[in-house]
């Protein structure tokens, strides 16, 4: 149950279970997420994606196993430290009052007061912003702007954090196909330069293209983790999202397409 | 260890520029607005004191009160007030009246300000949590059953208490598993606001008429009678209660992304409310207890003042404390002089002209900000 905490490992999860009342969400899963890569996490709907990474995150505790951050335990962490560490984009874009976009990037840079770095302040919201594509709408107040624009004004918030681990909830959820690369890219980017990115990614072809490894879930257990070209295989997508699947190479650029089969689907409705 | 970000790829130089100038842009047009309103708010609570301190039963002129005034810091400058009484009514009985009502009226105005920030709510008020109403029962039973205990102070000192006791009851009750459920909050004091309303009902039903009239008289809230000694006991709680709110601005803006997100950026959620909560309930029940419950202030003034400086709490509850003395003073003047010879519920007026005036917010707000969270 024990994995070796090898140095490259930022973050480490260690026999995670968890559910919720009687439900069992998490079954003694094992992570490691390290330094220079970036770890997505895949699985159909229920697979306790999400609940994973709020626990690697610290937000829930589990009922067993433990969360190590850098060698230490998520507990023992204050969590001011713990934010100049690890960022984390949530699902949920909301806010109750109408700050306006620049604003909200200015928050991620809350943890760096009284630090030395503070002075980086202008300079890291503006970067954050060109790299997100969001500086026309630095007055906009976050309420009023579209699904897609909270989606990038919060990871640019993320950005501002400047930490070493990102942990990204959906980052391409409602975002247009040339900010989904815009934004992996860069979280690609992050990794490159250092950082342990985790990605819950309901793409796989977005997946098989921006990541290092892929963690599979199902029913609360990792079934399969290694590079995409391991864990995309046609049997066991086929078998875990319960639909037939396709997994191909891109005779031009070699990437990884992973395609839904619908002919089955399309003579099932035919005959019905 | 922080992982430096490389210059991003697909962008290039000019665009960070451009962004820099918008925020630039942004900044500055806010800046002007936050100096123009302090500018503003600061000269007309002047006015207004001096206007409040000049007008009454007893008219003193501006010119008098300035004298007067000069003549209290060592100027031996303008003349002193011409009627007998005047010196002794100025500053016995309308400066203290003013300094009451700034007190008060900054400090329910702050505390709504801070309320609405730990809610995450722009519709969260101090008598939502409970504090006006449990503070109303406890001062009902001083009235009541007569407690003197601490002599004049007995039904302040009372109200004061109650009013805390129902604030953390209500959050000892909305929380579970260590964390509270604003949703749960909410309606948890709605709940006790219903049992108070009921307990003030029976102490109502159970006094005698001289009791009833006072529980009456002290629910519809007012400012006479507010002496220098009064002024003392609750000025270091509103100072104490605004100080600490300011401490706590910044997390305040970060709660605003929801408890989760603040807590990934470093804030401390619980203990965060806890603070707020009991502060809260500290500058309510301190406001509250001395002059009856004087409603809207809280709700009202935060919501203007947002609408001119933005959400950020900093400039907020410096600015909603300015509003809410402001507000205060000219309320305060209207009831005691728009009826000669009467003082109006204070309380009735605000709610009067707040209750719809909080309706029109509520219609224009939700169309212009896009929605409450």
């Amino acid at each position: 149950m024990s994995h070796p905490t090898t140095s490259s490992a930022a973050l480490t999860a260690t026999g995670i279970t968890l559910s919720f009342g009687r439900r069992p969400i998490l079954d003694a899963v094992d992570l490691q997420v390290r330094r220079r890569e970036v770890l997505a996490l895949v699985g159909p709907n229920g697979a306790g994606k999400s609940t994973l990474l709020s626990v690697l995150a610290g937000d829930l505790t589990p009922d067993q196993g433990e969360v190590m951050l850098e060698g230490r335990s998520l507990g023992d962490w204050k969590l001011r430290e713990m934010s100049r560490r690890r960022a984390v984009l949530t699902q949920e874009h909301r806010i109750s009052f109408p700050f306006p976009a620049v604003d909200v990037v200015r928050m991620g840079r809350a943890p760096w007061r009284g630090c030395p770095e503070e002075d980086e302040d202008e300079r890291v919201v503006a970067e954050s912003m060109s790299t997100a594509d969001i500086e026309h709408l630095a007055g906009q107040p976050f309420g009023l702007l579209s699904g897609g624009e909270k989606g990038r004004t919060s990871f640019a918030r993320i950005l501002a954090q400047r930490t070493g681990v990102l942990l990204l909830d959906e980052p391409t959820a409602a975002l247009d196909i040339g900010h989904q690369e815009t934004v992996l890219a860069h979280a690609r980017g992050q990794a490159a330069a250092g950082a342990a990115v985790v990605v819950v990614l309901h793409d796989l072809s977005l997946a098989a293209a921006w990541s290092d490894r892929v963690a599979l879930l199902h029913h609360g257990r990792v079934t399969a983790e290694g590079t995409p070209r391991e864990v995309f295989t046609a049997p066991l997508l086929s078998l875990v999202y319960d639909h037939p699947i396709d997994v191909l190479t891109h005779p031009g650029t070699g990437d990884l397409l992973v395609l839904p089969d619908r002919r089955s689907l399309m003579s099932r409705e035919e005959t019905a | 260890m922080t992982a430096t970000v490389p210059g991003p790829t697909v962008r290039s130089e000019p665009a960070g520029e451009r962004a820099t100038s918008a925020t630039a842009t942004v900044d500055r047009r806010r800046r002007r607005r936050v100096v123009l309103l302090y500018a503003g708010l600061g000269i007309a609570l002047v006015v207004a004191a001096l206007v409040a301190g000049g007008s009454g039963q007893l008219s003193i002129p501006i010119n008098e009160i300035l004298g007067s005034i000069a003549h209290r810091i060592g100027l031996d400058v303008g003349s002193m007030p011409s009627h007998p009484r005047g010196e002794y009514t100025l500053w016995n009985v309308r400066f203290s009246r003013i300094a009451m009502a700034v007190i008060v009226g900054g400090s329910l105005a702050v505390a709504g300000a801070a309320m609405q920030g730990v809610f995450g709510n722009p519709l969260a008020e101090p008598s939502v949590v409970g504090v006006s109403s449990g503070a109303a029962v406890a001062a009902a039973i001083a009235i009541v059953f007569s407690l003197r205990f601490a002599g004049d102070w007995s039904i302040p000192v009372c109200a004061f208490v109650g009013g805390l006791v129902t604030t953390l009851l209500v959050y000892a009750l909305s929380r579970s598993d260590g964390r509270t459920e604003v949703v749960t909050l909410v309606l948890t004091g709605i709940a006790v606001n219903a049992v108070a309303g009921a307990l003030l009902a029976l102490l109502m039903f159970v006094g005698d008429t001289q009791a009833r009239e006072s529980i009456v008289f002290w629910q519809l809230g007012s400012l006479n009678g507010s002496r220098w000694s009064y002024v003392v006991v609750v000025a270091p709680l509103a100072v104490v209660g605004v100080a600490i709110a300011l401490a706590c601005a910044r997390s305040l803006d970060l709660l605003a992304l929801g408890e989760r997100s603040a807590r990934h950026l470093g804030v401390n959620v619980e203990r965060l409310r806890i603070v707020l909560i009991v502060v809260v309930a500290l500058l309510t029940a301190a406001a509250v207890s001395f002059c009856g419950i004087v409603a809207f202030v809280g709700l009202i003034v935060p919501h203007l003042v947002r609408m001119v400086t933005g959400p950020g709490h900093r400039v907020l509850l410096v600015a909603s404390f300015l509003a809410g003395a402001l507000v205060l003073i000219c309320a305060d003047t209207v009831a005691r002089t728009f009826v000669a010879y009467t003082d109006l519920p204070l309380g009735m007026l605000t709610s009067l002209v707040g209750g719809p005036f909080f309706f029109w917010l509520l219609r224009r707000t939700r169309r212009t900000s896009g929605g409450w969270a």
